[in-house]
């Protein structure tokens, strides 16, 4: 009877021993990956590889953006401080390339003080929709907005224009793509500063301005636009340790796949195209559908929760400078993303999904860089908490911790170097000196 | 028949470069209390999200007979996501025999799409519902 307790206790304890290693391996069989992908999911992998990524389509509302001149102005532009109220600011101050044209703050930081986070500039060539809330149409028009914003670059137009004029270089540069800039030097007509902006000073001396004068300086301005969109057309991301992985998956090459990727990165992209929902918004090559959604990001401390899209739409309807206003190079004016865009009360608190490319590098995120890490944004859309205002699109997703370093772990593998030819990266060093100390001594 | 190449003429002129034979009529769906079938074709075909486009809708009767209406409105969304579209798409030209031109229509995710197409025509009022998987 001893015996036979004994025994059955003895194979109680071996199934149990079977049982914990059966689960055990069960756990462990979980990190590698566990099957091959389907042909749906190869599908949703080849769609966010950026092999898949169209060719850049012209961009008609801008007669000089792949022009080669245009581009060198352009960068010549981005890098110049002197488009600045204080000869302190250029583009790069915030957009600076070695961050993928992010500056590593919450805000951006120049004469002032942004309202919202700095913004990557790099792929934005592809979106209809230009700042977080899409309030401009296409990049030449998203460019000058800065420029006048009292807390970003703090100049008005006229300053610009007469920069344009005023400084040799630029003003060969400029006749050589535009039209001759006619002489701006009676200050009764154009004076020092002018812009149709909140100072005062500077909005009255701009309706003191005649109109077809007004109309010349705008031209003139709106090709600065145009300019430095025909550089920031350039700036495009390069192929990642993902697209590696899927370029693998597509040649059926499973040593390629995982020289590419851990098992853990392997998982994260399972997680990433499957159960998280991320492909719900960041989609297609650039990892975003370029549109605006309210995912209940809490506010900024101590400020209102931002409006968004449902401002921003606006904005960009009463812009002068958007795709159906008097600047567009096109006569055609199609215009259909700005002439059927969305509006009202679904779009209160929504932002443009970014491009998760180059996520890594690009810290901190969100509109007002409220998250300094992949795993705080991650953290947030596990637990979706209500939002503020408007209509919240963001569902508790309940996953493990596990599952969010996996998801963390594939996120990391979207960095890489832009595609874009270094000299491009860096402040054109090609200003001809001479020309440039000439320009102390023009009008 | 006669709709269809007349549909696929204005095609073929609206975007020369385009090939007509690249674009695919849609089956024939039938409104909500019956009064109206209605045919599509997409020119984005195969239609993929995050780019916009127009859709050309051929609306007639149960017994053939084109259907001419200028009130014709599209709305939609994602019922599981309760949401919209991310535009406004709208009828902007008729373009007679019961054919219609539709600007703006955009998807920006992949999933379960349902558009509704509403039809008035003499006082008769009737729903369409389009569903696509994408």
């Amino acid at each position: 009877m001893a015996k036979g307790v004994n025994s059955r206790s003895r194979f109680v304890t071996v199934i149990g021993l079977v049982v914990a290693v059966v689960l055990v391996a069960s756990w462990f069989s979980r990190a590698v990956d566990p099957a091959p992908w389907t042909e749906t999911e190869i599908e949703i992998l080849r769609s966010l590889w950026i092999g898949s990524l169209a060719p850049l389509a012209p961009d008609p509302t801008n007669a000089m953006a792949d022009d080669p001149s245009a581009r060198k102005l352009g960068q010549q532009l981005f890098f110049d401080q002197r488009l600045s109220g204080n000869g302190l600011i250029a583009c790069a101050t915030c957009h600076e390339p070695k961050r993928h044209f992010t500056d590593g703050r919450a805000k951006g930081q120049a004469i002032g003080t942004s309202k919202r986070n700095t913004p990557s500039i790099v792929g934005t060539a592809y979106s209809p929709w230009l700042f977080w809330d899409g309030r401009r149409d296409s990049q030449w028009s998203q460019a000058l907005a800065p420029l006048e914003d009292p807390n970003e670059h703090g100049g008005t137009r006229m300053q610009y224009v007469r920069l344009i004029s005023t400084d040799v270089s630029y003003r060969v540069a400029y006749e050589a793509l535009f039209d001759p800039i006619p002489d701006l030097s009676d200050r009764s007509r154009f004076p020092d500063v002018a812009a149709p902006v909140a100072d005062p000073q500077s909005n009255a001396a701009w309706q003191a301005m005649a109109t077809e004068d007004r109309q010349l300086v705008n031209k003139i301005f709106v090709n600065i636009g145009k300019s430095i969109a025909a550089y920031e057309r350039l700036l495009m991301p390069g192929p990642s340790r993902f697209d590696a992985y899927v370029q693998a998956v597509l040649d059926r090459d499973e040593a390629a796949q995982h020289a590419a990727f851990t098992d853990a990165e392997i998982m994260g992209l399972r997680l990433f195209i499957g159960e998280a929902n991320c492909t719900q918004c960041h989609n297609g090559p650039l990892l975003t559908n370029f549109e605006f959604h309210n995912t209940g990001v809490i506010t900024f401390p101590g400020e209102v929760p931002d409006r968004g899209r449902v401002a921003g739409v606006r904005d960009v309807k009463s812009d002068p400078f958007n795709c159906l206003g008097a600047y567009n190079d096109d006569s055609v004016k199609d215009c259909a993303e700005l002439r059927f865009a969305r509006t009202g009360p679904e779009l209160i608190g929504a932002m443009r999904t970014p491009s998760l490319r180059n996520l890594e590098g690009t810290s901190p995120y969100m509109h007002k860089g409220q998250m300094a890490t992949t795993a705080e944004i991650l953290d947030h859309y596990n637990l979706a908490p209500p939002a503020m205002i408007g209509h919240d699109e963001a569902k508790p997703l309940k996953l493990s911790r596990r599952e969010l370093k996996q998801l963390d772990d594939f996120l990391k593998t979207l960095a890489a170097p832009l595609v874009t030819p270094s000299e491009w990266l860096e402040a054109p060093a090609d200003i001809d000196a001479e020309l440039v100390d000439l320009a102390g001594s023009a009008p | 028949m006669t709709a269809f190449v007349m549909v696929a003429a204005l095609l073929a002129e609206s975007t020369a470069e385009e090939n007509q034979s690249d674009f695919v009529r849609s089956q024939v769906w039938i409104s909500q209390s019956g009064l109206f079938h209605m045919t599509y074709i997409s020119k984005l075909d195969p239609i993929v999200i995050n780019r916009i486009h127009s859709w050309l809708l051929h609306v007639e009767t149960p017994d053939g007979q084109p259907v001419e209406s200028d009130d014709i409105t599209v709305a939609g969304g994602m019922p599981v996501h309760n949401h919209g579209l991310p535009t406004i798409p709208r009828m902007t030209q008729s373009l007679g025999n019961g054919d219609y031109l539709i600007e703006g229509m955009r998807f920006h995710m992949n999933g379960y799409w349902e558009i509704t197409i509403t039809i008035d025509a003499g006082g008769n009022r009737d729903n369409v519902v389009i569903t696509l998987e994408l």
